[in-house]
């Protein structure tokens, strides 16, 4: 792809001193852009002109930049992690827009994630998920020989696709009801699809369903917009699965 | 069992077993009102309808079905205030259009409307029959029965209003099935990535069969009379 150079971009931020602070949008641009830069290379830019005008520059969430760590967030034009599918914040590309255009930068939106600063919101909530029950906690012994437990290919294949999970949380950022039903299926039916994590799969459903209500996440209506926006496509399947272990699991009761 | 019912996925199986049982009963309300056209006379319908409120199914399943749409409806409306508030602050800019279908995001407005079709649909029969007893009766061999029929067909002649709110409430009905129906299969978790294709076709053509056979009738009476 040739390199072009955007002229001007308009961008409309979203910006809060703290957690308590009342946010506004502020409109800044930038100028010459490489349609090569990467979006978070463009913020850098932004950002070193700010600090030159001894302004405080945009705090937001990044990390690796790879596309694997989960750090990175961003609400851009409507959309979780921008006008791409099956990427991150940090692999989006200012090729994705046009010269001239104004690009409008949110945070994550959500009760359960709250805003800290600028564009950074808590995702800890995914967390008190994970400590409810994402985890094996039953002996499973050293490594086992290589084929000492059959594992279906299916099965395998989709509790892999399951565990790319990296927890951004554009799930959340992007269901209506910001629901985090994507999150919490695919831990769960990446870990009741495999032998070890099979032990504990009813009290995982159970216990990781209840903390997920707790912390304030909406309910699942079957969109579908969480499996596009996902940077890793997990589809909603799992959220299938994931109704059928918990309400096996309360059936059981 | 202890808090499934207040769970969000509880919940969410209220909403699904109470639509397909709602979408039973689409079926076979279809099913008998599609006499009507077939039969200008009315014998046919009156003989049909006759059935539905003397068969002892149909008397043990009217009040569930009651029920079914008290559950269905408050529910939704328990689910939608929950989903408002796990969004406090809104977007300035929330684009779904690439990620969603219309119609799974406006459930519960496409619900709401349903919901004053119906208002208007049982004034205009059920409580005639039913309540005000103001329903003329018939004869046909010897068993007497309410001339639905006439009831029906009379107001579909008497004014084009009635059957264009008929029409629209048959669109909406079909809109909210196109989401509805295979969701219902979702929540119960009766899918995979196989299978969700399966249902989602077969949910869209009932959708369709739904609102087009619900249109069908107010047209024919456009057309024919």
């Amino acid at each position: 792809m040739i390199e072009k150079i955007l002229n001007e971009i308009t961008l409309k931020v979203w910006r809060q001193k703290n957690a308590t602070a009342k946010g506004a949008f502020e409109t800044y641009t930038v100028k010459n852009i490489s349609t090569d830069t990467s979006f978070m290379e463009m913020l850098d830019i932004l950002n070193y002109q700010l600090v030159e005008e001894g302004k405080d520059p945009i705090a937001f969430d990044h990390d690796c930049r790879e596309g694997i760590c989960g750090t990175c967030s961003l609400f851009i034009n409507g959309r979780a992690h921008g006008p791409d599918n099956d990427i991150t914040t940090c692999q989006l590309h200012m090729r994705k827009f046009k010269d001239g255009e104004t690009i409008t930068i949110e945070p994550w939106r959500g009760t359960a994630f709250p805003v800290t600063k600028d564009l950074i919101v808590d995702r800890n909530a995914f967390e008190k998920i994970l400590y409810a029950g994402g985890f094996v906690s039953v002996n499973t012994g050293g490594v086992p020989d290589g084929n000492a437990i059959p594992i279906g290919y299916d099965e395998s294949e989709s509790a892999m696709d399951a565990a790319a999970c990296i927890g951004c949380g554009a799930c959340v950022a992007t269901c209506k009801n910001s629901s985090a039903m994507l999150f919490v299926s695919a831990k769960v039916s990446h870990l009741a699809r495999l032998p070890q994590g099979k032990v504990e799969a009813v009290k995982r459903a159970k216990s990781m369903v209840a903390k997920m209500d707790e912390l304030g996440f909406g309910g699942c209506s079957n969109t579908g917009a969480c499996e596009i926006e996902c940077p890793k496509g997990i589809s909603i399947a799992s959220i299938a699965k994931l109704n059928r272990e918990y309400l096996t699991a309360k059936f059981m009761e | 069992m202890s808090k499934l019912i207040s769970s969000s996925i509880g919940k969410k199986l209220f909403m699904s077993v109470t639509g397909l049982f709602l979408m039973m009963f689409l079926m076979v309300h279809l099913t008998i009102n599609l006499l009507l056209i077939f039969d200008d006379t009315g014998e046919l319908f009156n003989i049909g309808a006759n059935f539905m409120v003397t068969n002892p199914i149909i008397k043990i399943v009217e009040p569930l079905l009651a029920v079914g749409f008290l559950l269905h409806m408050i529910y939704a409306s328990f689910l939608t205030l929950t989903n408002m508030k796990a969004r406090q602050v809104n977007y300035k800019r929330f684009n779904q259009t690439k990620s969603s279908s219309w119609a799974s995001r406006n459930m519960y407005v496409l619900g709401a409307l349903i919901l004053t079709f119906l208002v208007l649909h049982i004034m205009n029969f059920y409580w005639k029959i039913k309540v005000d007893h103001s329903v003329a009766m018939v004869h046909y061999n010897g068993i007497e029965m309410h001339d639905t029929y006439s009831l029906v067909a009379g107001l579909f002649k008497s004014c084009l209003i009635y059957n264009l709110l008929y029409i629209a409430g048959a669109v909406f009905l079909g809109i909210h099935l196109t989401h509805g129906f295979w969701s219902a299969f979702q929540t119960i978790g009766w899918s995979s990535d196989i299978w969700r294709k399966r249902i989602e076709v077969v949910g869209k053509i009932f959708a369709f069969i739904i609102a087009a056979g619900f249109s069908i009738i107010p047209l024919y009476f456009i057309i024919k009379f």
